[in-house]
């Protein structure tokens, strides 16, 4: 210790607060902002979606008339009705379909591109998947109304073709693109090991695929038909312009229905801010969000499993 | 409808400016808003009433009765538009902010009763159409009216409506199903009146209703009878004026009380000859005779 102390630097000489030290604190701060902004305005919207609708939820708000009642009439003067049955109806309706229409073409598609296609095949299929996805939603309402319309009423011979098939296989086509990313993520996940092994055991390619690689994927691919009806659930716009937007609770597949999130967009538009029918639109969207966060919850659970494993 | 709301507010920024170049110190301004049927009326009122008194701007918006109403209510307009009453709730909640509703009958609008060109129906009764737009009405068929309609092999009566914030739509509730009638389950609830024309005119088993300035060459407008068995009155300008029509609605404008100042003054050209004659034009019923 001959060192004598002056020589020695201070914890002040250390802390050197100079310029790129703001810098690179500012930057924390942003990065740490970035991050947590997404939970931020989850729980914003959902705050202000509750407020707006909490006047009807604790005055007006009769759960058995909400929810089992079809009649939907929230603008009637003296006798209104809030029942959104034959709303759920509607966009659980279009969106099973929807799911008929999509499981088949996404998990072949994710097949095919996931076991089968190789090199540029491969990846300008998977480009343009992702281009398919990325058709703005009123493209596809556009074309429920103008091509799908008069093709429904000409090959069925129905009167009107806005209805369950016409938005159930244009949200069908919507939600492919997405299940099919997200299922082929699935099938990649499956470790090449279990391929090779069945394989060795004197497997054909479809066995490999059917007996092994599926059965592997199962989790991954509830994970993506769940986002799908998720999708769809939450779809608004194409929804809007192919349902026929009518309230009704279908009994074939050539009925017109309305889906909740038509109703939200259509109408709160031309409502007075606060009044009762404003705040039941509020409800309906209280509603819609706890459905697509547990239907999105549960599809990324699911997900996640998968990969952890 | 876009196109009407840009038009709108194009032609309210042009006379606006106009204003600011000119003498923009003396100036005053009359905000105008409310229903989508009367906004093409009050804005060719708005663009004529310069030439009346280039002191005064008349800036006018749309976006349904219920918008107009509500920004009356909050006092943030002198004149709303509406195609329907106000309702007791709405006056309540004007009167506790201090603003009283007055209000004004500007026009008519005939409501017609559209049917598919090859529809061989030409008459129906207020009862009829309660039977087939109503809740538990009997009508679900053409063929229950007794009719066979050239390409609706269905049969099956495809009921066109609106949405269920619209003024024509409330009119027509009270018009048709009476004060306490609903409307059916499964109508096609159109977001515009040029949307329900669109549809009855492609439609062969379609029947719908909209303000009679938006018919056309390609369809059929039903003569409507008050009561089965009377003689029936087709919708027309003329037919609504005199009151013989039974589905007309008036047409309102609200003042926050008795209107004043340049406010009454515009007030009073609408109503006057000028006026009620660009009303005319548009296809809407004046109040009363005039000559243009």
């Amino acid at each position: 210790m001959e060192r004598t102390s002056p020589a020695q630097p201070t914890a002040a000489e250390f802390d050197r607060r100079n310029l790129d030290w703001y810098i690179d604190k500012l930057v924390q701060i942003l990065v740490f902002i970035g991050g947590i902004s997404a939970i931020v305005f989850i729980i914003g919207i959902f705050a202000f979606v509750t407020i707006e609708g909490a006047g009807f939820l604790l005055d007006d708000f009769s759960f058995k008339e909400f929810f089992l009642s079809p009649f939907w009439e929230p603008s009637d003067e003296d006798a209104p009705e809030y029942g959104i049955l034959a709303l759920v109806a509607g966009t659980a309706s279009v969106t099973g379909l929807a799911m008929i229409v999509a499981i088949p073409f996404s998990l072949g598609a994710a097949i095919f591109i996931g076991e089968f296609a190789t090199g540029r095949t491969r990846e300008s299929l998977k480009v343009l998947v992702e281009l398919l996805a990325a058709i703005p939603s009123v493209v596809w309402g556009f074309i429920g109304l103008t091509i799908m319309n008069p093709l429904i009423i000409d090959l069925f011979d129905v009167p009107v073709g806005l209805n369950v098939l016409n938005a159930g296989v244009i949200l069908g086509l919507m939600a492919a693109p997405i299940m099919t990313s997200i299922a082929e993520d699935a099938l990649k996940a499956v470790p090449d090991r279990y391929r090779e092994a069945a394989e060795a055991l004197g497997a054909t390619q479809w066995e490999v695929i059917f007996k092994t690689v599926l059965p592997a994927a199962k989790n991954g691919l509830l994970g993506a038909v769940l986002l799908g009806v998720g999708r769809g659930f939450g779809e608004t716009m194409a929804v809007l312009m192919a349902t026929g937007h009518s309230v009704n609770i279908p009994d074939s597949l050539f009925d017109p229905v309305r889906a909740l999130t038509a109703t939200i967009a259509a109408e709160l538009g031309e409502t007075a801010v606060g009044s009762d029918h404003y705040q039941v639109l509020f409800t309906i969207g209280i509603f819609l969000f706890l459905v697509t966060f547990v239907i999105n919850l549960t599809a990324d659970l699911i997900v996640r499993g998968i990969r952890d494993q | 409808m876009k196109g009407k709301y840009f038009f709108a507010i194009a032609v309210t920024t042009l006379v606006w400016m106009a204003g600011l170049t000119t003498h923009a110190a003396d100036r005053q301004v009359i905000q105008n808003k409310g229903s989508d049927t009367l906004v093409n009326v009050a804005q060719a009122w708005a663009e004529a009433y310069v030439t009346v008194d280039d002191k005064v701007a008349v800036a006018v918006s749309g976006g349904g009765s219920g918008t107009g109403i509500a920004a009356m209510i909050n006092g943030t307009v002198d004149i709303a538009n509406s195609s329907r009453k106000m309702k007791k709730k709405e006056i309540n909640s004007a009167e506790e902010k201090g603003v009283t509703p007055m209000e004004h009958i500007v026009g008519y609008d005939a409501l017609a009763v559209f049917l598919h060109q090859d529809n061989p129906a030409d008459t129906l009764s207020i009862s009829q159409l309660k039977e087939i737009f109503g809740r538990g009405g009997d009508y679900e068929n053409w063929s229950d009216l007794g009719l066979e309609v050239p390409g609706c092999q269905q049969d099956t009566i495809v009921v066109v409506s609106r949405q269920n914030n619209s003024g024509t739509y409330a009119y027509f509730k009270k018009a048709v199903l009476g004060k306490k009638g609903k409307y059916r389950q499964g109508t096609l609830d159109m977001h515009g009146s040029k949307d329900v024309v669109d549809l009855v005119e492609k439609t062969p088993c379609a029947i719908g209703y909209s303000g009679l300035a938006y018919a056309t060459d390609h369809i059929k407008m039903a003569c409507i009878m008050l009561e089965e068995g009377e003689s029936c009155t087709r919708p027309s300008v003329q037919t609504a004026s005199d009151r013989s029509y039974p589905i007309a609605r008036p047409l309102f404008m609200y003042t926050n009380g008795e209107p004043e100042g340049i406010i009454k003054t515009y007030l009073d050209w609408v109503l006057s000859d000028e006026g009620q004659c660009i009303l005319g034009e548009k296809g809407y019923a004046p109040m009363k005779e005039v000559s243009c």
